[in-house]
């Protein structure tokens, strides 16, 4: 009993449904994602204990269903008290708020490079690429040590170095595609009909790249998260008293032989929010971008 | 041929010209190093001694001319924490992270490449779903979680790899599993497409026609037409080792670069910070560029377009 060969005979309307190019949009992993920005951005009404509230009398207190653990303390407590699950979610506010700080402003300056690059061509296009080259030169996490030895650790410190370690893809990616674009017909007939330079770039190329961006920074907020803690868990990205996964992780390190959990929670929630801001990029790679140049 | 090869040569130097730009101005940012370097007790000569001895009295630009021909006869300072020349303790610490990343990559491509391949010949199977997980996994664990769970489960849990150290091949096992894992991941997917593309060529199908045995035909025509690319990607792969590393070796206390310039960093030794990244700087760029000459010299299709 094939649903294709059932269809096939009764005319359009009981055709079988398909999900269309990239697939099954990937549900889980949306949920997961929106659930990760809600607890970002109001995660702190709705846990009850503060994250850097210590107390002494429940140190190292271990998950709510091994002996031992409290309903006060679900996932348990660190080597202070303080409660995991607080922390985790202060942490996801932190590490989103980092990442997609970072995707926005390294995404806007690459925007504007590469558009100069791209529809300048010339010296301009020269210089920009180059310099980007440079930036791209070194592996990404290698580039971002070598801008926090000059500017220092800390959150705001830690968004200009992502910022600086992320624009150059962006700028390239524009690049190559207004390339292409500013060859196509409407382009010509906007310059003919005696448009602006700053006109045609703004209103009729930029709109056609605006796909391709999106995708690169959904799938670049994963990459944001490792690289934040990464150097949190280095000890150079966010420093306490601010929370981070990578961060809680290296705390734990010391803890590891006698609480598991410190080491296992945050990075459950490292591996959940790549994987899912990943799943949700390839799924829109797939559907918007079946060239496959990003 | 010959003008792909004088390109990418002239591009490659500029790029390294400017990297050593952004270096420069990074190294310039932190400040006068002076405070950092002499001890509280020194006399103002002594501090303008030390300026004039580095130059740090002259105009910028020609702080970069210094700072250029010094880090081309590799001399990029003494160590301020091990008054040792900063180049030479970098230099000690690349063979441990080159044979770091090679162990790695081995274990890479024994894992990414059997997996990418079994993915590709049972399309729609459920090995392909449990390729797909595994890679999207791979690339979502970050190293130092990877290799701090290797280290609960198999060295504290059961004893059985030693969880820090340098020296015997024991102490390859986990940080080369932790490393290897995370870049079978891409591999694995690289290997995938380029074997379903090869699968599908009318070559293959010919073959299959003519009822050449499959086992002969996967592994003989299809992978060596599905080589070029994923051993392009292999050597790039390996570059990008190099920058895992860091984490890696930090986990394990690795005596590589990674591990080098992280405490440089945490220690404000910027003659080694800037001698360590700009080393691996030049390592990863010859490698991509021999990859790329070699991708070219295999593949005359790339040079002429």
């Amino acid at each position: 009993m094939s649903a294709t060969s059932e269809g096939s005979g009764l005319g359009p309307f009981r055709r079988r449904f398909t999900w269309g190019r990239g697939g099954r949009p990937p549900i889980v992993a949306t949920t997961i994602c929106v659930i990760l920005v809600i607890a970002a951005l109001a995660g702190r009404n709705f846990i009850t204990l503060a994250p850097d509230e210590v107390d002494f009398t429940a140190i190292l207190t271990p998950p709510v269903w091994i002996e031992g653990g409290s309903w006060e303390h679900l996932l348990g407590t660190d080597q202070l008290g303080r409660d995991m699950l607080s922390r985790l979610v202060a942490g996801a506010r932190i590490s989103l708020l980092t990442a997609c700080a970072a995707v926005i402003a390294g995404g806007t300056i690459g925007i504007a490079l590469g558009l100069t690059a791209g529809y300048l061509g010339g010296l301009a296009e020269a210089v920009i690429m180059r310099v980007v080259d440079a930036f791209l030169a070194l592996p990404f996490i290698l580039m971002a040590l070598a801008f926090v030895a000059a500017l220092g650790t800390g959150v705001g410190n830690i968004i200009i170095v992502m910022v600086l370690t992320n624009w150059a893809r962006y700028a390239r990616l524009v690049r190559s595609e207004v390339v292409l674009i500013k060859q196509r017909d409407f382009v010509l007939l906007a310059r003919v009909a005696g448009l602006n330079r700053r006109a045609i770039a703004l209103r009729h190329i930029l709109p056609n790249v605006l796909t391709s961006i999106l995708v690169l920074a959904i799938l670049d907020v994963g990459r944001a998260i490792i690289l934040e803690s990464s150097l949190s868990f280095l000890g150079l990205g966010i420093q306490p008293p601010d929370v981070s996964w990578g961060l809680t992780l290296a705390e734990g390190r010391t803890y590891m032989t006698v609480a598991w959990w410190l080491t296992l929670w945050p990075g459950v929630a490292i591996v959940l929010a790549v994987m899912s801001f990943n799943a949700v990029g390839e799924w829109l790679k797939a559907r918007f971008d079946p060239r496959g140049q990003l | 041929m010959g003008r792909f090869i004088l390109t990418r040569l002239w591009q490659t130097l500029i790029t390294l010209l400017l990297l050593t730009v952004l270096i420069f101005i990074l190294a310039r940012l932190t400040g006068d190093p002076t405070p950092l370097v002499m001890p509280s007790e020194a006399t103002d000569a002594d501090r303008n001694f030390f300026r004039q001895q580095y130059g740090l009295d002259r105009p910028i630009h020609e702080q970069y001319v210094i700072f250029l021909r010094n880090a081309l006869r590799g001399d990029f300072g003494i160590s301020f924490r091990y008054r040792e020349p900063a180049f030479g303790l970098v230099i000690a610490a690349i063979g441990p992270t080159l044979q770091l990343a090679g162990v790695s990559m081995l274990v890479a491509m024994m894992l990414g490449l059997p997996l990418g391949i079994v993915a590709a010949l049972r399309p729609g199977s459920w090995i392909a779903a449990a390729v797909r997980a595994y890679a999207s996994l791979g690339q979502a664990i970050p190293t130092f979680w990877s290799g701090l769970m290797l280290i609960l489960f198999l060295s504290i849990t059961l004893p059985i790899f030693p969880s820090s150290g340098y020296g015997g091949p024991e102490n390859f096992v986990l940080p080369a599993v932790t490393l290897g894992f995370y870049a079978s991941a891409s591999i694995a997917m690289l290997t995938w497409a380029n074997m379903t593309e090869a699968l599908r060529s009318d070559f293959v199908q010919m073959e299959r026609v003519l009822g050449i045995p499959p086992r002969l035909i996967v592994l003989k025509h299809a992978l060596r037409n599905a080589s070029l690319p994923i051993v392009t990607y292999l050597g790039l792969q390996f570059g990008l080792l190099l920058g895992g590393a860091v984490v890696t070796e930090r986990v394990f206390a690795w005596p590589g670069v990674g591990q080098m310039l992280v405490d440089a960093i945490l220690n404000r030794d910027y003659p080694v910070v800037q001698a360590a990244v700009m080393m691996t700087a030049v390592l990863f760029m010859m490698i991509n560029l021999m990859v790329d000459l070699l991708y070219a010299v295999l593949d005359p299709r790339v040079s002429r377009s």
